[in-house]
């Protein structure tokens, strides 16, 4: 039943490439927003490319909340699934895992093109610590989804609920050449991943009385 | 616990422990204050700007406990669903946030004079501006959901905002170890453990009456949120004898 939802819910993503892509081009955009912020001077774009794009990849994983879950609580399919006895911690963990398939590969691809914009970073540490950071970032994105479903402002309201909790992924991700980084970023990422479905779920739980 | 779910109950002892709260706390912050700002000596570093540690401390002290109780309070609305938990855990939250604000100010004007600016991003005063950013979602979540009637959600909000405060305090020290350079040591920054007995009497002295200022606050509010409840279960019930 979980990898039925992960393969309809990327199914239903893959249908609309255009709203696919929306994140990988706001990172790229994003990115290079910084250059014309601070000026062309190629050493300082490279002394803060790897936080620049951190920054950009959580603000991309931010984009898509509002269409991650309150659809399917709006039309009933959450209520539907539930009825068929389906736990609501199984549906946020395929949510989480569809999401993070649909905004995270895409934006490795994208990795090299942001990081020339900025002077090409070394990119090796900088795609292992997002390959490892940004299931937290999907389950952030997920949980703040969950909370706000159905509330007005919920897309701004997310913002602010999801980036003090990911203020550790970006810290770690950033300083993954540094000695323990890599570990503390996957630490990090462990608890994050691992709370996210029950406490989605009892997000989800709480909007459905 | 449950013996106060009771809202009667609870207004019952409510009614009678606000005033006295309300007058020792300030009895209590008034006397530290005198003492602090008049009677004890100024810090032989930092002179007579130490003076604003007698508001700056409490303010620290209470924004971070109020958070805590804040989740314990969201934890116990959950868990339990006791009635009044969740009512406890709204009237905390503005008050806490208040705190931490005035915690992050008063250190910022604190901060101008010793060490030449308003703000610097060290690992202490990082984690306490995340901390005001936790509360501040809680409380656009909790009011959002006030809008629609009620719900969880920002329960659920507070408990996984506890859960992550040490992973986030651990990584913001991280981060400042890593950024080390050419940063101030704060050690005369805060009380530190061989303060001098004539700064300890007011410091706790002012702890102690900005605490129960706090206690006294929480309990008006919540007064104030019941009483709201049984207006609005008053005026429902008016409107339906009239159809």
């Amino acid at each position: 039943m979980f990898w039925l939802l992960v393969r309809r819910d990327l199914a239903l993503a893959l249908r609309r490439p255009a709203a696919l892509a929306l994140p990988v081009v706001f990172f790229v955009l994003a990115a290079a927003l910084f250059p014309f912020a601070v000026g062309p001077d190629a050493k300082l774009l490279l002394a803060i490319a790897p936080g620049v794009l951190w920054v950009a990849a959580l603000l991309a994983a931010l984009l898509p909340v509002e269409t991650l879950v309150a659809p399917d609580v709006a039309d009933g399919t959450l209520d539907q699934l539930v009825t068929r006895g389906l736990a609501l911690e199984t549906f946020a963990a395929a949510r989480l895992v569809a999401h993070w398939l649909s905004f995270a590969l895409p934006l490795l691809v994208a990795l090299p093109v942001a990081g020339v914009l900025l002077g090409t970073p070394a990119l090796a540490p900088l795609a292992l610590g997002l390959l490892i950071g940004t299931p937290a970032l999907a389950a952030l994105a997920l949980l703040a989804a969950c909370l706000t479903a159905g509330l007005r402002g919920g897309g701004a309201l997310a913002g602010l609920i999801v980036l003090p909790l990911a203020l550790p992924v970006l810290i770690f991700g950033v300083g993954v050449g540094q000695p323990g980084g890599l570990q503390l970023l996957g630490a990090a990422t462990l608890v994050i991943v691992a709370v996210t479905p029950f406490a989605a779920a009892a997000a989800l739980r709480s909007g459905m009385e | 616990m449950h013996r106060f779910a009771n809202p009667a109950r609870f207004l019952r002892i409510a009614r009678v422990l606000t005033l006295p709260l309300t007058l020792l706390g300030l009895g209590l912050t008034a006397a530290g204050l005198w003492i602090g700002l008049f009677d004890s000596p100024p810090d032989y570093q930092q002179g007579e700007s130490v003076r604003i540690m007698y508001v700056h401390v409490p303010a620290a002290w209470l924004g971070s406990g109020g958070y805590l109780g804040l989740a314990v309070a969201s934890a116990v609305a959950l868990v339990w669903r006791h009635p009044l938990a969740e009512i406890a855990a709204r009237a905390i939250a503005p008050v806490g946030a208040a705190f931490t604000a005035i915690c992050l100010i008063s250190g910022a004007l604190w901060g101008k004079p010793t060490w030449g600016t308003y703000w610097v991003w060290d690992a202490r005063l990082t984690s306490m501006l995340v901390l005001l950013f936790l509360y501040l979602g809680y409380l656009a979540l909790s009011s959002a959901e006030a809008e629609r009637g009620g719900g969880k959600a920002a329960s659920i909000l507070a408990i996984v905002g506890v859960i992550n405060l040490p992973i986030i305090k651990y990584s913001v020290e991280w981060w400042n170890t890593l950024h080390q350079g050419s940063s101030i040591r704060l050690s005369g920054a805060g009380a530190s453990s061989s303060i001098a007995p004539e700064m300890l009497l007011p410091l706790l002295l002012s702890v102690a009456g900005f605490s129960l200022l706090f206690g006294a606050i929480v309990l008006m509010r919540m007064r104030a949120a019941l009483a709201q409840q049984a207006v609005a279960a008053r005026s429902r019930r008016i409107a339906a004898a009239y159809t």
